[in-house]
């Protein structure tokens, strides 16, 4: 299957989904490039002209550029501990024969099919609603004040609607690498006299090192662009305290209708994108080999 | 020390048992060998044994003391595995070291063991690979390995060649073989494969579903089986039954004959047509049919001049004719 000819038809079948891939990605790339030197307002679209860095200076500058970057950061890695620590130990419980194992499944996967202005909006006002909600009657019934979650808490609760949201999809990926766990592994290291948590430790956690790692990289894809959920709940506010880079770019693009300004934070995003991904596929990224 | 003491013992999964209720005793320093169709209990059994599955009633009493119910670490027996059950992501080195570690052992004492076993084994270059890069073989040692550092008064192995080639198998069979002559700690060991079973035991036990057949020495149960089930599974190729007019001339509603008991030769008392001949060069099998109806299986020599579709004569050696009653017993 692989003479000179198959290898070439190859070559040829595969090139036009190559090419209009590589149009599909550096047409915006480039546009915004273009945009982000530019002078691009929409209320004033009479003037235009290039700026030069002037966008880029204005973002670095800015004293909410550093806690938007910070946020997004402390969203992504939040979200990920949570997703991590709280998926294993869920995947290891209902991986336990129980009866309704299948209902139950169902009902955990579950929340990652509400989509996210839903589910922020769920948490904003049944859960976390300062008269409402469902935590400040139960803080109510011990006869302390409420908390003012997105008020007090914004970036924790932000974390915590993101956390509940993608916990799921943690969860799914972990049960299936459990699943395919051999049973004689964990019964060869029962008789080798490992308690339940070094069999954990030794065994389980070990096996699981690349679903965790899957988990990790493809949440941190979609978590470094989380908007849906500060847009319903918190609007990056009080102040900046839950403003990340997306929702930035956002009151740039939409709010103050600055597309070359909005352009020059997306190519910022961007490279804040690689530079995560470089680290992770540098930390972690030996985990997908083999 | 390794004296195992069965008695009674049931094991049921819901309404289902799967052993009715054995009673079972393997003196220290014996290779046993649990021997027995697909699905007839052994390896069950020799998960009750491991502490691997609870047993429903009876008590199993290791070196005299209960521990029908003690955890599978505490019964101070180990366990090879179908499968090797390797832990994938650690070298050879830490498998072997792995039941060490965690009984608290000593690091110095953790490598001065997996050395000695790794010597055992002809694996000291390969302690720092991983598992999969090792072949069946070599992987079927580290199993072996990672159960003989524990020193435990006894070893399971579950069907521990199956995944090999058969002249891997054959080379395997010795060198656990040889290996119990050398530590001569006691052996259970789980197969299908008779072969295995008369090559390898001290004692075979004889397993149908879920009942012991019977017990005793290859040799013995290949000269005295108690019933048509053992004389059928120990042999090979398997003995030839025949009920009948020709039973009845013994007194028997079945009598048995090996094939290496067939003499052939003109005056012989039954005269047949030869259908299948398999040559294997040391011996010739052949699927005689008799004018009776019945078709015999015969091991002839290995240039034995018969063809498909030759009349012969055969004659059964009298003193080897096993006789059996209505209900499958064996006649005295």
């Amino acid at each position: 299957m692989s003479t000179q000819s198959t290898r070439l038809a190859a070559r040829l079948m595969v090139a036009p989904s190559v090419f209009v891939l590589f149009i599909w990605m550096i047409v915006p790339l480039a546009m915004t490039l273009y945009f982000s030197f530019r002078f691009y307002r929409l209320l004033t679209p009479e003037r235009s002209g290039w700026v030069g860095f002037n966008h880029y200076l204005w973002f670095l500058n800015s004293p909410d550029f550093w806690l938007a970057i910070f946020n997004t950061l402390a969203l992504v890695g939040g979200v990920l501990v949570i997703t991590v620590i709280l998926g294993v130990l869920i995947a290891l419980l209902i991986d336990q024969p129980v009866k309704g194992q299948g209902m139950l499944r169902i009902l955990v996967i579950s929340p990652f099919f509400v989509m996210p202005p839903v589910a922020a909006s769920i948490w904003e006002n049944l859960f976390m609603h300062p008269q409402n909600g469902l935590f400040s009657a139960i803080t109510r019934g011990f006869g302390m004040q409420p908390i003012l979650f997105l008020e007090d808490y914004p970036l924790w609760s932000v974390i915590g609607i993101v956390s509940w949201e993608w916990l799921p999809f943690a969860t799914l990926i972990f049960l299936t690498a459990l699943q395919s766990l051999s049973s004689e592994q964990l019964e060869a290291a029962e008789m080798d006299g490992a308690s339940p948590f070094n069999r954990f430790r030794y065994i389980i956690l070990p096996h699981l090192t690349r679903a965790i790692t899957v988990v990790i990289l493809i949440q941190t894809i979609f978590l470094l662009g989380i908007f849906g959920e500060i847009f319903t709940t918190t609007q990056g506010g009080p102040g900046s305290a839950s403003t990340t880079l997306p929702y930035m770019i956002f009151k740039q693009a939409i709010v103050a209708k600055d597309i070359g300004r909005a352009a020059a934070g997306g190519i910022i995003a961007v490279i804040l994108a690689n530079i995560v991904a470089y680290f992770l596929m540098r930390g972690i990224g030996r985990h997908l080999d083999n | 020390m390794g004296k195992i003491q069965l008695t009674q013992v049931r094991k049921s999964f819901g309404e289902v048992d799967v052993i009715p209720g054995i009673d079972l005793s393997i003196e220290d320093g014996e290779f046993v060998v649990f021997v027995g169709p697909s699905g007839c209990g052994k390896s069950t059994l020799l998960r009750l044994i491991a502490g691997l599955e609870d047993t429903t009633s009876g008590t199993i009493a290791i070196d005299g003391k209960d521990a029908t119910t003690l955890p599978p670490a505490k019964r101070g027996l180990a366990m090879v595995f179908q499968s090797y059950a390797l832990y994938p992501h650690m070298s050879v080195r830490k498998n072997i070291a792995f039941p060490l570690k965690m009984a608290g052992m000593s690091e110095s004492e953790q490598a001065a063991r997996v050395e000695r076993a790794a010597k055992v084994l002809n694996l000291t270059s390969y302690l720092d690979r991983r598992p999969g890069q090792l072949s069946g073989g070599q992987r079927q040692r580290v199993a072996i390995g990672r159960a003989i550092v524990r020193e435990p008064s006894a070893f399971l192995f579950d069907e521990p060649l199956s995944n090999l080639d058969a002249a891997l198998r054959v080379g395997m069979r010795q060198e656990i073989t040889e290996l119990h002559q050398s530590l001569k700690t006691t052996m259970i060991y789980v197969t299908h494969d008779q072969v295995e079973a008369m090559t390898m035991a001290d004692k075979i036990v004889v397993l149908n579903a879920g009942r012991v057949e019977q017990v005793g020495s290859p040799l013995d149960l290949y000269h005295h089986p108690q019933n048509l089930f053992v004389a059928g599974f120990i042999g090979s190729p398997k003995m030839n039954f025949l009920a009948g007019a020709e039973a009845a001339k013994h007194n028997a509603a079945t009598i048995g004959i090996r094939p290496e008991h067939l003499d052939i030769g003109a005056g012989g008392m039954w005269q047949g047509t030869v259908g299948l001949t398999e040559h294997l060069g040391s011996d010739t099998f052949l699927k005689v049919t008799l004018d009776s109806g019945e078709v015999v299986t015969v091991r002839a020599n290995g240039d034995v001049a018969l063809h498909h579709g030759d009349r012969v004569a055969l004659s059964p050696q009298a003193s080897k004719i096993h006789r059996f009653d209505a209900s499958g017993k064996a006649l005295a």
